[in-house]
C-alpha cells in the first residue's frame, strides 16, 4: 500500500513537470518574439546592388532550391517568395521579401521558422546570404 | 536515501525529454550534395519562350495527375500536389504477421495502424532563362508527406528517386515538342 501511495506521488510529480514545463506558447505570444526587432531585422536583412528585381527573385528561389527548399508561393508584386523543407521530422518554412531601397538597391530580407519557433540565429541566415551572394556574383551589404 | 535518489533522477530525465527543443544551426548551408541534385533536379530547353515552356510544364502536371496550388508567371513558378495511395503490402504484410504473432503470445498489438496509407506529393517547378540567356532552365522539387493507417503523418521526405525526376522531363520534352508542332 505504501509503495503504491510513493507510485501514485511521483507520477503526479511527473505530471506535474509535462504539463507545467511544455513549450505552451498562449495566443497572447501571436505577435511576440525573443529578439529585438532591430536587432532581427538587421540579421535578416541584406542590401544588394542592383535593381533587378525579377532576376533577385529567381536568383532567390534557385538558392532555396539548392538549399532543398520547395517553393510553396511566389508573388512578383509583393517580390516574396516562400518555401518549405523537412529537417527530420521538422519543418522549416523560410519566406524572403525583395523589395527596392532607393534607387540603386534592391532590400532581400529572409525570415525562417523551425516547428513552431522562429529562427533568430545570426549565423544560420548568414549562411543563406552567403550562399545568396555566390548565386547572384553580388555582394550582401549590411544595413542598419 | 535510494528512493529518493531514483525519483530524482526520473524527474531530471523528464526535464530533459520535456523541455523544448532547441533550433538546430546551419540548415541553411548548401549540402555537400547539391550539385548533384542540380544536375536530378534541372533541365534545359533551346528555347526563350518561357511562356511556352510554363503553359507546358502545367499541363504536364495535369496529365500526371497533379492539381495546381499556385502560380507567379512574371518569376516562372508553378506549384502543384496531388494526393495518391501509399499502401506497400510488403510492409502491410510484416505488420500483420507481427499482429498476429503478438495475439498468439497474448500481447495484442496494432503495428498495422503504423503502415503507410495515404501521400501527399508536392511538386515546385521554376523555370529561368540561363545564364546567357538563350535557353529555359526548367527546376523540378517533389516532396511528399505520408500518413499512416490511423491518420498520423508517418513521415516527411524530399524526394531523389531520378526516375521520377526522369518522367517528368521526359513527358515535358514530349509536351513541348508536340505542341511546336502544333498538331
Amino acid at each position: 500500500m505504501k509503495k503504491l501511495k510513493n507510485c501514485c506521488g511521483i507520477i503526479l510529480i511527473l505530471f506535474l513537470i509535462v504539463s507545467l514545463s511544455g513549450c505552451a506558447t498562449p495566443a497572447v505570444n501571436a505577435l511576440k518574439s525573443d529578439a529585438s526587432q532591430v536587432k532581427l531585422r538587421s540579421m535578416q536583412t541584406r542590401a544588394f546592388d542592383t535593381t533587378d528585381k525579377k532576376k533577385m527573385m529567381q536568383t532567390v528561389i534557385s538558392t532555396m532550391q539548392d538549399l532543398d527548399f520547395v517553393i510553396d508561393k511566389a508573388d512578383y508584386t509583393l517580390g516574396s517568395v516562400t518555401g518549405s523543407k523537412f529537417l527530420g521530422q521538422a519543418v522549416v518554412t523560410m519566406s524572403i521579401t525583395v523589395r527596392p531601397r532607393g534607387e540603386k538597391q534592391l532590400l532581400v530580407r529572409a525570415n525562417a521558422q523551425y516547428g513552431v519557433k522562429s529562427v533568430e540565429d545570426p549565423a544560420t541566415y548568414q549562411d543563406f546570404f552567403t550562399a545568396l551572394e555566390k548565386a547572384i556574383f553580388l555582394t550582401a551589404q549590411q544595413v542598419d | 536515501m535510494r528512493r529518493f535518489t531514483e525519483s530524482f533522477f526520473a524527474i531530471f530525465l523528464c526535464l530533459g525529454i520535456v523541455g523544448c527543443a532547441s533550433v538546430p544551426t546551419g540548415f541553411l548551408k548548401p549540402s555537400s550534395d547539391y550539385l548533384a541534385n542540380r544536375q536530378l533536379q534541372m533541365r534545359q530547353y533551346d528555347t526563350t519562350d518561357q511562356e511556352k515552356i510554363m503553359s507546358s510544364v502545367a499541363s504536364v502536371l495535369q496529365d500526371l495527375g497533379f492539381t495546381l496550388d499556385a502560380s507567379e508567371t512574371q518569376v516562372g513558378f508553378v506549384a502543384a500536389s496531388k494526393r495518391a495511395d501509399a499502401t506497400n503490402k510488403g510492409q502491410m504484410f510484416l505488420a500483420g504477421l507481427a499482429d498476429a504473432l503478438n495475439a498468439l503470445g497474448g500481447h495484442p498489438s496494432n503495428s498495422m495502424a503504423a503502415c503507410d496509407a495515404s501521400q501527399a506529393i508536392k511538386a515546385s517547378v521554376i523555370t529561368k532563362p540561363s545564364l546567357d540567356s538563350k535557353k529555359i532552365v526548367v527546376r523540378v522539387t517533389f516532396q511528399r508527406i505520408v500518413w499512416n493507417m490511423a491518420n498520423q503523418i508517418n513521415r516527411v521526405e524530399t524526394l531523389k528517386d531520378p526516375a521520377m525526376y526522369q518522367k517528368f522531363y521526359d513527358s515535358l520534352s514530349k509536351a513541348i515538342f508536340l505542341e511546336a508542332q502544333s498538331i
